[in-house]
């Protein structure tokens, strides 16, 4: 029989992923509330300081910073989410087969994954983005690359230590299949612990992708991405430093949420690292 | 002994892998290397001026001898010349390398300097206001992009109080704004580190042991708490020692600072494969050898992993 009462706890555990998840949503849309184009060029109107007109003024080119903010947070945050995203879906169920199936092919692969962890994720980033070439789609890429395996870790070591548990040993002596062990046993307890280091690297991944866009390597100009826009802005920011603080300052907030959402969820959840 | 041994093979066998891999990468990028080279003298190029450079290169053979080529190259250290600057790959890393290591070592400085302090009086006087402020710090620190950091303090610094240099190398006084911007960035994470580790060790029966034999609170802290919670640390500190060299590559775009981040920086802008192929090789090799040192240093300081085997994750 079900139980009617609800449990809010639930709600309570995750509020700070939902806090996360609304922030993002929230920097998904706000460019549709822009008041300027943020690639429109009005060279009459450059390097203004913040006004009625354009409430965090303009850049080297006219452009009106406040639009190019919203746009650049839409390409900064939803390139880590989609980063994330990818991490998810080629990790978890890699790791989750390699701590499930076990033997010979959990060793070899294991050895893979321990060459990469071996090496520092911007080095792998960097390099990668080095033969690849610069540019976003390349810089998702080596992100993806640079982080699996840490994922791939975690799943299958939280798999390694669910299985031998009595109640999954229950499950296969009735002769439930395989899958449905996957589904409906082991993936509860793996997705908690990877929501957490979900939440917790969202932060270092908008920092690297920040990173990497400001030395070069990422968005290229004239896209509005937070760290590209800092880069671009360089040579102003003697004349014009709002030019260079108000990006950083947004960049900062969004980590900073996302590094409070990721240690909250881990306190709540009682996760040690 | 055996430990050593083995270690070394693993890393001859990665090395092999590595370099072959790195080597195919290059030659699958776009370009022709031998059109590239010539195209920079700005010379009407012949058929076969094509050939015979082909030929030289050895870009006729089959892959493998290709390989073999370029390994027999890079163990007398020719990994090819730079299509910029058309200097040796192998010189321009090695000149450039001391400026990295330099700045990685005044950041640590600062680390230290910072983190230190910092760790134990927040685990001393844990929910005092100072334990609040250095976990503020913690948490800004950890959030803040360190080109972000370097560019406020060099606006700071260098524009407004003109006390610095901003850009370049030299003196002692270009050292300190990057290496005080990378010290900042990375204290973050330790003073965290260190506080866990200190309030962990307070309850140990060891302390225990320790205050029941009437020995001073001082005494106790200094010379029991303190050096049992520096082994997370170290440990931790061992294990990020590749990712404190790849730190300094965004810091040293932003200061204009000659190291081989900077090098590197500027040789996929502009698409300068030797130097980036002559880079991965570099970079991976160092890593790798730092991790082994360390790993042996463990063997060797720890008699627990000596005798257990290195617990893996």
């Amino acid at each position: 029989m079900k139980i009617a009462k609800y449990d809010y706890s639930m709600i309570r555990k995750w509020l700070p992923v939902l806090f996360l998840f609304a922030y993002v949503i929230t920097v998904a849309i706000a460019p549709a509330f822009a008041p300027y184009d943020p690639l429109e060029i009005n060279m009459s109107d450059r390097l203004s300081e913040p006004s009625e007109k354009h409430l965090l003024g303009t850049d080297h080119l006219g452009r009106d910073l406040f639009s190019r903010i919203l746009a650049g947070g839409r390409v900064t945050v939803g390139t880590g989410f989609l980063v994330l995203t990818i991490i998810l879906i080629v990790g978890v169920p890699l790791g989750m087969l390699s701590g499930f199936i076990g033997g010979r092919f959990d060793r070899y692969f294991m050895r893979i994954i321990d060459a990469f962890l071996a090496f520092p994720d911007f080095i792998i980033a960097i390099v990668l983005s080095g033969i690849l070439g610069p540019g976003m789609v390349n810089l998702v890429l080596a992100i993806v690359v640079a982080k699996w395996g840490s994922y791939v870790r975690l799943v299958r070591s939280t798999v390694l230590a669910e299985k031998e548990k009595d109640y999954v040993l229950m499950a296969v002596i009735s002769g439930l299949p395989a899958y449905k062990i996957i589904r409906k046993h082991l993936l509860p307890h793996v997705m908690g612990n990877v929501l957490v280091l979900a939440t917790l690297d969202l932060g270092k991944i908008i920092l690297m992708i920040a990173s990497l866009s400001y030395i070069g390597l990422g968005a290229q100009p004239p896209t509005p991405e937070w760290g590209a826009m800092l880069n671009e802005c360089k040579p102003y920011f003697y004349s014009s430093p709002h030019l260079m603080v108000i990006p950083g300052i947004f960049i900062m907030c969004t980590v900073l949420i996302s590094n409070l959402a990721g240690d909250m969820l881990r306190d709540r959840l009682d996760i040690e690292k | 002994m055996a430990y050593i041994v083995k270690r070394m093979m693993e890393f001859l066998l990665f090395f092999l892998l590595l370099s072959f891999v790195s080597f195919v990468f290059i030659k699958l990028a776009p370009g022709d290397p031998v059109k590239q080279m010539l195209r920079v003298d700005e010379v009407a190029v012949t058929k076969e001026q094509i050939e015979s450079l082909r030929e030289e290169l050895k870009l006729n053979e089959p892959l493998y001898v290709q390989y073999w080529y370029w390994l027999k190259r890079f163990f007398q250290f020719d990994l090819g010349h730079s299509y910029m600057t058309k200097k040796p790959v192998f010189d321009e890393l090695l000149s450039r390398f001391p400026a990295t290591v330099m700045l990685t070592c005044t950041s640590l400085m600062v680390m230290v300097f910072i983190s230190a302090p910092l760790g134990t009086l927040s685990a001393l006087y844990k929910n005092k206001w100072i334990d609040h402020a250095s976990r503020l710090f913690a948490l800004v620190g950890s959030s803040i992009p360190s080109f972000w950091l370097g560019l406020i303090l060099m606006d700071l610094f260098a524009v407004k109080l003109n006390l610095l240099p901003s850009m370049g190398k030299g003196t002692w006084k270009h050292l300190i704004l990057p290496s005080l911007t990378l010290g900042i960035a990375m204290s973050a994470a330790y003073v965290r580190l260190l506080r866990s580790s200190l309030l962990e060790s307070f309850h140990k029966d060891y302390v225990k042991a320790a205050r029941s034999r009437g020995i001073s609170e001082k005494r106790i802290f200094f010379f029991h708490v303190f050096r049992h919670s520096l082994i997370p640390v170290i440990t931790i500190f061992g294990m990020s020692l590749g990712s404190l060299i790849s730190g300094t590559v965004v810091i040293e775009v932003l200061f204009s600072y000659p190291g081989i981040g900077k090098l590197i920086v500027d040789a996929i802008v502009r698409r300068d494969y030797p130097v980036i192929q002559g880079y991965v090789l570099f970079i991976s090799l160092l890593i790798v050898m730092i991790n082994i040192f360390i790993d042996i240093c463990y063997r060797y300081l720890n008699p627990e992993i000596r005798l257990k085997g290195v617990e893996r994750r």
